[in-house]
């Protein structure tokens, strides 16, 4: 899992059929550092996240589907967790 | 998944019998603000997504999911059209 940032949603009226219902977000992955990592990666919300949320990012699809709650989805990614705190060893500070 | 803009279309007449009857579609990957990123791929669509739409993406083996039962050997599968995306970046 990573950790990221909820940067926006995403509204798709027209989608597969597994997907309908599925709430959307844009994350931007983090670094320990708190700073952008990578490309922005659209997921599904399985834990009501919300913009400018700390989140739990999964992006495999068979940990996906189990957040969606349906098998053999064409989902790859999913905002598992929101994140309240993280904690790291020196020389990094905990944030 | 990721967004994208569909830039082409391929086709393709000898091809796996899991791709027959299939659209294949060149897909400009793209980030949050519009802008391209990375390099164009092929997707086999799953919604109807046309020319020049913003769509969404997976990849791997999700992706041949949206054809079951068929079995079709792709990576990379469009599964949405995108009305819109709101952004809140500083």
């Amino acid at each position: 899992m990573l950790i990221g940032r909820v940067v926006g949603n995403l509204v798709a009226t027209q989608k597969h059929d597994r997907l309908e219902g599925a709430k959307l977000l844009l994350v931007q992955p983090l670094d320990l550092a708190g700073g952008n990592q990578g490309e922005t990666v659209l997921a599904i919300d399985s834990v009501d996240a919300g913009v400018g949320d700390r989140v739990l990012l999964v992006q495999e699809g068979k940990a996906a589907m189990h957040a969606l709650g349906r098998g053999q989805s064409a989902v790859d990614a999913a905002v598992v967790g929101v994140v309240d705190e993280v904690s790291l060893s020196s020389p990094r500070r905990s944030r | 998944m990721r967004l994208a803009r569909v830039v082409g279309t391929v086709v393709a007449t000898r091809k796996d019998e899991g791709l027959f009857g299939t659209k294949l579609l060149v897909i400009q990957p793209l980030d949050t603000r519009h802008r391209p990123t990375g390099r164009p791929l092929v997707a086999v669509d799953s919604v109807g997504a046309g020319a020049s739409e913003e769509v969404f993406w997976v990849r791997g083996r999700e992706a041949s999911h949206p054809f079951l039962p068929d079995q079709v050997p792709c990576d990379a599968a469009i599964v949405g059209i995108v009305d819109h995306w709101n952004v809140a970046e500083p």
